[in-house]
């Protein structure tokens, strides 16, 4: 008899989202879906707003990373009021918005490894579900879960000092930032007591690629061959090939690394991105329009990121940037679980280039926002902790915002999370007539790989429930059970 | 000969100069009566209610009632305090005002009172009126959405000629206060930043320089609304 399995809520990643696989009457999957079931509005209810308030509104859209949102507008708003792409602000205006985006993507990535995935690692992808979950981690290995919750508030800290409040500040605006670090607040940062300062979270985000390391030294099978399969990868890079987060070109290569997307100026996006929209999904499909819907689509997120990058443009990251592209001889890595490998390379770039910027006396300068001639539209990206993230906006006469196009990263990860459920539920389901705990958290294990954002809603303690719903071909409901 | 008279406000004696209005004999005393639509140099009106006091039993405006020798006024009382709180739900609801992306929020004087009495959810039903936002002044956003109605823009933005830039338009709950379109293009910045700053809410926003202010800076971010004036 064919079924259909339903997993809703997914569980340990940001929002609500529900998981159906579609199985024959001899157990072949047939279909699998990823679905998106919220709806936000954003895009229509920021027009007739004035320009300027629409990093503070957008931003409203997530809880774990508005500093994503309130930057991408910003930089599109930079081009509105004239100040330029990227590079035309004051050297105190880009710094504080970088230190701001590092501050986040310290704070964002320590939260998904430490509370949302490490208890798969710890505990096994089949563990106790009572146990496999941040309070588990807590009770069984405090140390490691005190260096998350810290890591975390290291972050926000940062995130404070330069947007006034750890979620939802006013920091950057059209053309620059309304305030500097000031002298006390930079010092305490470097030289805090233990461990909330800069030297101390360095050697933390190396402790805990380490971590990983060794996890995946001892797991190499299951890591490299879970939801393998090779796609296009797209982010943006500086100029010169480096990883760098705030602003870049786009760039995008194929599964063997050859380039497919030239470095182009993300304000032309739209003569190479397109979108698709699918009755079943609140969330769009975007593709590369030269390569069509059917091989357009790509990854996006710090797999991407390292794919498309010629190196990283601090020391200890690029070490480790290194060896991991050694793993795959230079080439893209195509392997789903390595994403935290490369997630967490990233943590230390990002701690890093925290400590490097709180050394840069720019950031106490009092010269915070430029202008020029004002533009009627502007297109903003940066790379979000879970990938590209572009902001669109154009304006009327009376400097109201008339258009907003936002793509998100977790959107461009739409169809690579597809496959992904996909592939795991043929791994692990095929020929299956009970659907055990482990197998429902294996679908999971891929969708949190990407750790999606899949709106603004948190998820609690993993007690969010998991529920599969085996279903007949005429959608007579044969079983169901939820991961409590 | 002295002109100082002896009165009581919550049983706490005070004075002042005979003919001062209660809200400002309370002030020189150290005592805040909260206020909105009124503002020092301005002809007072009584509109929005939230100076309420109760004198011999009767609820009055603290704001257009001179105080008078033996007076005893009661304001820091919990039946005032809850009508004072009611007064500040009210606008609230029936108005759209979405503090997280307000450019006024943390000087916003509404907000401000929201945080002062405590008002976690109001207690009426929302009311969403669909408002429209002017934005053609080349100076200023006029947004009715936040727009309480009091009439502080209109007492005080004129131009040189005297001429007031806001009127009322229409009646009843149709009421709302809107730019002169002409004499709205001829706008000072001056005029402008005026506008934005007598403007209790944030209905009246200055284009083109949005949340220049960072948290920790704004006219709330420490201290309470009043504090400055209770002893």
């Amino acid at each position: 008899m064919s079924k259909k399995i339903t997993i809703e809520p997914v569980t340990r990643v940001e929002g609500h989202g529900k998981v159906t696989i579609h199985m024959d009457d001899k157990g072949n999957i047939t279909q699998s879906r990823l679905h998106i079931v919220e709806f936000r509005g954003f895009e229509r209810f920021v027009q007739g707003r004035p320009y300027w308030e629409a990093p503070v509104l957008v931003q409203r859209l997530c809880g774990i990373c508005p500093v994503s949102h309130h930057l991408a507008a910003a930089k599109a708003l930079d081009v509105i009021v004239g100040a330029g792409t990227g590079y035309g602000l004051t050297a105190t205006g880009e710094k504080m918005r970088r230190l701001m985006h590092y501050g986040q993507f310290f704070q964002s990535h320590a939260l998904h490894f430490f509370h949302l995935s490490s208890p798969d690692f710890l505990f096994g992808v089949d563990g106790d579900p009572a146990i496999r979950n941040i309070i588990g981690v807590a009770l069984t290995y405090p140390d490691l879960a005190v260096q998350g919750v810290m890591m975390r508030k290291f972050g926000q800290e940062i995130i404070r000092a330069t947007a006034g409040k750890k979620i939802h500040g006013t920091g950057a605006i059209p053309g620059g930032i309304n305030k500097n670090l000031s002298i006390e607040e930079r010092d305490e940062f470097l030289k805090g007591a233990d461990p909330l300062n800069a030297d101390k979270m360095v050697e933390w985000a190396e402790g805990a690629l380490d971590f990983f390391k060794n996890y995946y030294v001892a797991n190499k099978d299951f890591v490299d061959n879970f939801a393998q399969f090779p796609s296009n990868h797209l982010s943006l890079v500086r100029k010169d090939g480096a990883l760098d987060l705030y602003h870049g070109v786009l760039r995008a290569v194929d599964a063997e690394g050859k380039k497919i997307l030239h470095d182009i100026d993300y304000q032309e996006y739209t003569n190479y991105i397109e979108e698709e929209v699918k009755a079943w999904s609140y969330m769009k499909f975007p593709y590369l329009k030269e390569y069509g819907k059917e091989n357009g689509w790509y990854r996006v997120g710090p797999l991407a990121r390292l794919n498309t990058v010629d190196f990283i443009p601090t020391p200890l990251a690029q070490r480790e940037f290194e060896k991991y592209k050694a793993l795959t001889k230079g080439k893209p890595n195509n392997h789903c679980l390595h994403m935290h490998y490369a997630r967490l390379i990233e943590t230390l770039h990002a701690a890093e280039m925290i400590r490097e910027l709180l050394n840069d006396p720019d950031l106490l300068g009092n010269d915070l926002v430029t202008k020029g001639t004002k533009q009627k539209e502007g297109v903003g990206l940066v790379e979000a902790p879970r990938g590209t993230l572009f902001h669109h906006y154009r304006i009327n006469d009376d400097d109201q915002i008339e258009m907003a196009n936002l793509i998100v990263s977790t959107t461009h990860n739409n169809e690579p999370m597809n496959r992904s459920v996909n592939y795991v539920a043929k791994s692990v389901m095929t020929g299956k007539d009970v659907i055990t705990e482990g197998m429902m958290n294996s679908v999971e294990v891929a969708i949190r790989a990407y750790d999606p954002c899949l709106s603004c809603a948190t998820h609690a303690l993993g007690k969010m429930p998991l529920e599969i719903t085996l279903v007949d071909n005429d959608n007579n409901i044969i079983d169901r059970k939820r991961s409590r | 000969m002295s002109n100082l008279i002896k009165f009581k406000i919550d049983g706490r004696d005070c004075m002042s100069e005979k003919g001062n209005f209660i809200v400002d004999a309370a002030r020189e005393n150290g005592i805040y009566i909260p206020t909105l639509c009124n503002m020092p140099g301005v002809k007072p009106k009584g509109s929005c209610r939230i100076c309420t006091v109760r004198i011999n039993g009767r609820l009055m405006t603290s704001c257009t009632t001179p105080v008078a020798d033996g007076m005893e006024i009661e304001s820091n009382v919990a039946e005032i305090q809850d009508l004072r709180k009611s007064i500040v739900e009210l606008m609230f609801v029936s108005g759209n005002h979405f503090c997280p992306s307000c450019e006024k929020s943390g000087s916003c004087e509404l907000q401000a009172l929201g945080y002062l009495f405590q008002m976690m959810v109001p207690r009426f039903p929302y009311d969403f009126p669909v408002r429209k936002v002017d934005a053609s002044s080349p100076k200023i956003i006029k947004d009715q959405n936040r727009c309480i109605q009091c009439k502080r823009c209109i007492k005080t933005i004129k131009d040189d000629q005297g001429r007031s830039l806001f009127a009322f338009r229409n009646r009843g709950h149709r009421l709302e206060v809107v730019l002169d379109k002409e004499l709205g293009h001829l706008m000072t910045d001056e005029l402008a930043n005026l506008a934005m700053k007598n403007c209790p809410v944030g209905s009246i926003i200055k284009k083109e320089i949005g949340f220049n202010t960072a948290i920790g800076s704004r006219k709330f971010d420490h201290q309470a609304i009043g504090s400055e004036i209770t002893l």
